[in-house]
């Protein structure tokens, strides 16, 4: 490419080289540079290759809207692909990357689609490849993965090594009175207003330097050149915080904005201990939009090639960067502005021609013509010629007047010598945050743009983002907007806002320039490849929908969303469908505005940060076992204790059958633990629980099971009586957060003449259960006070004890209540003291014969003694299909019980409690396996089979494989027939038998005991 | 990303509030009849616009919160207390008089 640094001119510190890497090799740029710029400068191009044609590709704007320049930054877990190469601060030992490309962009094999690219046109991945043979989906799939690894955007870190190495992100909620987005002239003149006022300001600017386009620019401000203007304003704003490299991506309900801000990221050797990003999630009362507008290009014959870009970004170049963007410029406008562009490069001593399409003159013409520029009006640009980048372009005039549509037929007239063009068909104003909120475009032909409709309360805009196009008008009007904003705020009378100015001559509608006697390649969407044919055919083939046409072409689906290319392709697909702009409408809006990395949404969430982890009192003793930990919920629970040489299945059957001959002490502190008390606390527990609690006396327990409102069973759990007015209640650990939340909400809000307080205590109690045969000799072992013997502590008695632990006596409640189906006992101890509580026990069971056992083998025993837990208590569960239905009381109502009367929770055969064994030895299934009859067609029930497993073990009891499950109709139903057991999935079935899942010690003698 | 103001923590983000539901149900006394259980628990009005809902600050005060929110645009009109003896009770500590639409007992009904 022609671009150089120009001797002279534009904000960088020409002292100050910044060396950066770009393909490998060493360049130097200046502090003050994008990568954009600096690019430029060292006059390399092309920078990209296109997504499907393999295009070159060069730098075609100077902002976050790039098109063209899509290059990876980094190397490593910090390789960034699809950055824009005009939005990345230069920083000292950048590296940069061209991207798409095979083996380099300037030599890429991939180029060969660009011949055969009358072929790739709107669908041809889907025409082609759907239904070759007929298999539809099946086929495509398998040529899609050939087609993603040839079409592409650069390539991710690999996850591998953003394993090893990610960088930090941090979200911050933060609050002001003012937000102005946007640190061009009309949100500093904005923000300035109201921060001089007093307000709490914060202005939100995507570059690292404030002033937007004036920066650079020769213009007097307010009676200042513009870089003495831009920096009284940055004085103007000590009391503000102003935020360089945030981009405000969304704007949300209630007028929060979703902000990305770098921090680190545009650092050459960041601090470590910085993030690299932040979400910033900002609650202004008020909004200022002070956005800007963006160009937008003219399509033309090959106007992708590198050296074509838009004629604001040439004059950028030159003003801001000091660069030149070529030496022989042609600037195609359809309006006042590409005139001033002009201007500018012919100061800068570039040789510049002006075409305004335009067919008779205008003021601003006059003004191009004395500052030495040619202008040719009525001149259109047709085709750009060149191999890596444009050397010749081909221009003409419009052989018959264009029409409103804005596609203008030219001739090819002559072919001049040039290095870069620059077109500007008109500029959009950027009102994407306002349609992040719901308001919809309005499109105005006098300004031909869209225009935000009336925006919602509190949100205002403000500069070229409502229209206003000279750099005076916006400062006015953002004063104007700043002021609005105090007023709002501080309850005074609102100033006028200015009117617009009306610019020299009336722009024209250009959106395309095609020839008669030939077709030329013209790009509306570069980063897709999308081209002015796309949208035709797409009109043609039907797809009328702007987000129809949208969708089949992908015009405006890259990383830049369209921002240059959407207008001019609504405006052909307009022109095809013989209809107008605003009947063909714009598509929607949505955030991000620009992209945002998913891990900085992420914060610090990730990895173990992502949630709490709850451990028990006991964690640490568990560990020191050996015991490896298995997750439920937040909490670690002790998975089993392996002996010398032991597995899990070796641990966990020698521990439940310990259990079953001697004792053992489980951990069981994650249980839900609720305090429930006040006089009307029995009555509360009775409308909560199915079965009867009023008449529980106090010292004893009872086991219970609450419904849902619509009569499916919510939670089971034990609950004790501590005195007349005073529950503990017990939950599952699976559902204790919901049972809190549904007693708070019952006494809240249906019941609040219930004199009742509850208090989550789950935290405050160590609990451990000890079970077996001896479990009373290890209570009786460790005792200091209180009475466990049958006679004062009968099966579900509840008593108050001391337990003599290492350095003292630890007061502990002690319920007699089983969940293995053995003699057993539940000992509460105050959290701090629950380690010294489980050393006492554990000590004590060890004299016994026991030992620890793990959350496997209480699994194991509850699956013999067919108790359920939250794998049976699904949300699909009713008291009877638990078998459980004789525990619903008749003599009071319950939650409930109304809903549990529906006839499909009545009717018969529902899937009941069962165990399941397999028919032949040494054959087992797992948990989740359908259960299926052989001898009904699919298994029965169309395939979804007759039941379902939800838990499986080894069983030291019965000796063999052992599932609890549920199968239509109960064990009665299946007597005397084998059943399927099916796990298509693991490609596993085999036939089992079905049997009650009450066979273990059915009359509760062991228990009772 | 609503900010609700809790009457008695302040204004706090929503990701501290949980959404529990329809807060203009009257729900039956449990020996009611099976058709107005069934009423209550399965019509239901999907309303755009205003909506009555009950919410809790769960990861704050805990408390139980009637709103009366836009359910187009997420502006929230009003933040009570659910519970009448909570609002009574902040009341009288506030020193103010008890409204006599939320006496304990009223929304019993």
């Amino acid at each position: 490419m022609s671009g150089y640094r120009l001797r002279e001119g534009g904000v960088v510190d020409r002292t100050q080289p910044i060396r950066f890497r770009w393909d490998g090799k060493a360049y130097t740029g200046l502090a003050g540079d994008t990568l954009g710029s600096a690019l430029l400068a060292n006059g390399i191009g092309p920078v990209a290759r296109s997504f499907k044609y393999h295009r070159p590709r060069g730098v075609m704007t100077a902002g976050p809207e790039e098109t063209g320049a899509l290059v990876t930054i980094g190397k490593g877990a910090r390789r960034e692909p699809n950055a824009k190469a005009p939005a990345v601060e230069l920083f000292e030992g950048l590296e940069a990357f061209g991207q798409n490309a095979w083996p380099s962009v300037r030599f890429d094999l991939g180029q060969v689609n660009d011949l055969l690219g009358s072929f790739f046109t709107a669908g041809f991945y889907y025409k082609t490849f759907f239904g070759i043979t007929g298999k539809g989906t099946w086929e495509w799939m398998q040529f899609e993965k050939l087609i993603r690894r040839a079409a592409g955007m650069g390539r991710a870190a690999d996850p591998a090594d953003m394993a090893k190495d990610h960088d930090a992100y941090d979200v911050i909620h933060d609050f002001c009175d003012v937000a102005v987005i946007g640190g061009g002239p009309a949100g500093l003149a904005a923000a300035t207003e109201a921060a001089a006022a007093g307000l709490d300001v914060v202005l939100i600017e995507q570059d690292f330097a404030l002033g937007g386009r004036a920066i650079g620019r020769d213009e007097i401000i307010e009676g200042q050149p513009a870089d003495a203007w831009i920096a009284a304003q940055e004085a103007g704003l000590a009391s503000a915080r102003v935020l360089r490299r945030a981009t405000a991506f969304g704007l949300y309900d209630t007028n929060v904005l979703g902000i990305y801000e770098r921090i680190t990221e545009h650092e050459g050797d960041p601090d470590p201990a910085l993030p690299r990003a932040a979400i910033r999630i900002l609650r202004p009362a008020r909004v200022i939009l002070a956005t800007g507008a963006i160009e937008r290009p003219i399509a033309f014959g090959n106007n992708d090639r590198p050296g074509v870009m838009l004629a604001g970004a040439m004059e950028r170049y030159a003003s801001r960067w000091g660069v030149g963007p070529g030496s022989r410029a042609f600037i195609a406008t359809a309006h006042d502005g590409g005139h001033a562009d002009a201007t500018v490069l012919a100061r800068a001593g570039v040789e510049v021609t002006v075409m305004d399409a335009r067919p008779d003159g205008s003021e601003a013409a006059e003004m191009s013509r004395a500052a030495g520029v040619e202008v040719l009006e009525g001149y259109l640009p047709v085709d750009a010629e060149g191999a890596q980048a444009v050397s010749r372009l081909m221009i003409g005039r419009a052989r018959e007047a264009t029409g409103a549509g804005g596609i203008a037929v030219a001739s090819a007239e002559r072919d001049r010598r040039a290095d870069c063009v620059g077109t500007s068909a008109g500029w959009s104003p950027a009102i994407h945050l306002v349609a992040h909120r719901g308001v919809k475009p309005v499109w105005n032909g006098d300004l031909g743009c869209f225009l935000a409709g009336e925006p919602p309360a509190g949100l205002a805009l403000a500069g070229s983002a409502s229209a206003h196009w000279s750099t005076e008008a916006c400062v006015l009007d953002g004063r104007a907007a700043g002021a609005e904003a105090v007023a709002a705020l501080r309850g005074s009378a609102a100033p006028q806002r200015p009117e617009r100015v009306a610019p020299l001559g009336a722009p024209m509608a250009l959106h395309e320039v095609k020839m008669r006697s030939r077709k030329l390649k013209s790009f509306l969407d570069p980063q897709h490849d999308v081209t002015t044919a796309d949208v035709r055919q797409a009109a043609q083939e039907g797809y009328r929908s702007v987000e129809h046409m949208k969708r089949y072409t992908t015009l405006g689906m890259a990383t830049d969303q369209g921002k240059t290319g959407n207008i001019g392709g609504l405006a052909l697909l307009a022109d095809a469908l013989g209809q107008s702009i605003p009947e063909t409408g714009i598509t929607t809006f949505r955030p991000p505005y620009t992209p945002v990395p998913i891990a900085a949404l992420a914060g610090r969430a990730r990895g173990a940060h992502w949630q709490a982890i709850r451990r028990t009192p006991m964690h640490a003793r568990h560990e020191a076992a050996g015991a490896p930990f298995t997750d439920a919920g937040a909490w670690k629970r002790a998975w089993y204790y392996p002996g010398p040489g032991e597995g899990i299945d070796e641990a966990y059957v020698r521990e439940a059958a310990m259990v079953r001959e001697t004792c053992g002490i489980v951990d069981v502190s994650t249980l839900g633990k609720i305090d429930v008390q006040g006089p009307d606390a029995a009555e509360f527990l009775n409308r909560v629980y199915v079965n009867g609690f009023a008449k529980l006396p106090v010292g004893k327990c009872r086991y219970g099971v609450m419904l849902r409102d619509d009569g499916i069973v919510l939670d089971d759990g034990v609950s004790w009586r501590l005195a007349e007015d005073r529950f503990l209640m017990t939950c599952t650990t699976a559902e204790a957060a919901h049972v809190m939340v549904w007693l708070e909400e019952l006494l809240a809000w249906r019941w609040p003449e219930l004199r009742v307080t509850v208090a989550s205590v789950s935290d405050q109690w160590a609990g451990t259960a000890v079970a077996g045969p001896r479990s009373r000799a290890v209570l009786e072992r460790v005792l200091t006070g209180g009475d466990v013997s049958d006679g004062a502590l009968p099966f579900m008695g509840v008593t108050g004890a001391h337990l003599a632990v290492a350095g003292g006596v630890v007061p502990v409640l002690i319920a007699r209540i089983s969940f293995s189906g053995e003699r057993a006992y539940e000992v509460y101890a105050p959290a701090g003291w629950g380690a010294l509580a489980w050393d006492a026990l554990a000590e004590a069971a060890a004299a016994e014969g026991g030992a620890p056992y793990g959350l496997e083998a209480l699994g194991a025993l509850r699956i013999e003694k067919g108790h359920v837990t939250a794998a049976e208590l699904d949300g699909r569960t009713t008291l009877a299909d638990a078998g459980l239905g004789r525990m619903a009381s008749t003599k009071k109502p319950f939650l409930g019980a109304a809903m549990m009367q529906r006839p499909h929770l009545q009717a018969e055969g529902r899937a009941e409690l069962v165990h399941v064994i397999p028919v032949e030895d040494g054959v087992r299934f797992s948990g989740g396996a359908l259960l299926c009859d052989p001898d009904v067609s699919m298994g029965g029930n169309d395939g979804h089979g007759v039941g379902w497993i939800t838990g499986v073990t080894e069983s030291p009891v019965f000796g063999g494989w052992l599932g609890i499950g549920f199968v239509a109709g109960g064990a009665s139903a299946w007597q005397g027939r084998e059943i399927l057991v099916e796990e298509p999935v693991a490609g596993r079935s085999c036939r089992a038998q079905v049997l009650s899942a009450h066979r273990y010690d059915p009359k509760g003698e062991r228990m009772h005991a | 990303m609503m900010l609700i103001h809790c009457p008695f923590c302040g204004p706090r983000d929503q990701s501290e509030f949980t959404y529990l539901g329809d807060a203009s149900i009257t729900y039956p006394p449990l020996d009611a009849p099976y058709e107005a259980w069934c009423d209550a628990i399965f019509l239901r009005e999907n309303p755009r616009g205003v909506a009555v809902e009950l919410w809790q600050h769960t990861l704050g005060c805990r408390s139980f919160l009637k709103i009366v929110r836009n359910t187009l645009t997420h502006e929230i009109l009003s933040v009570e207390y659910a519970s009448p003896t909570m609002a009574a009770a902040m009341a009288a500590e506030a020193g103010l008089s008890v409204p006599p639409s939320t006496l304990p007992g009223e929304a019993a009904e």
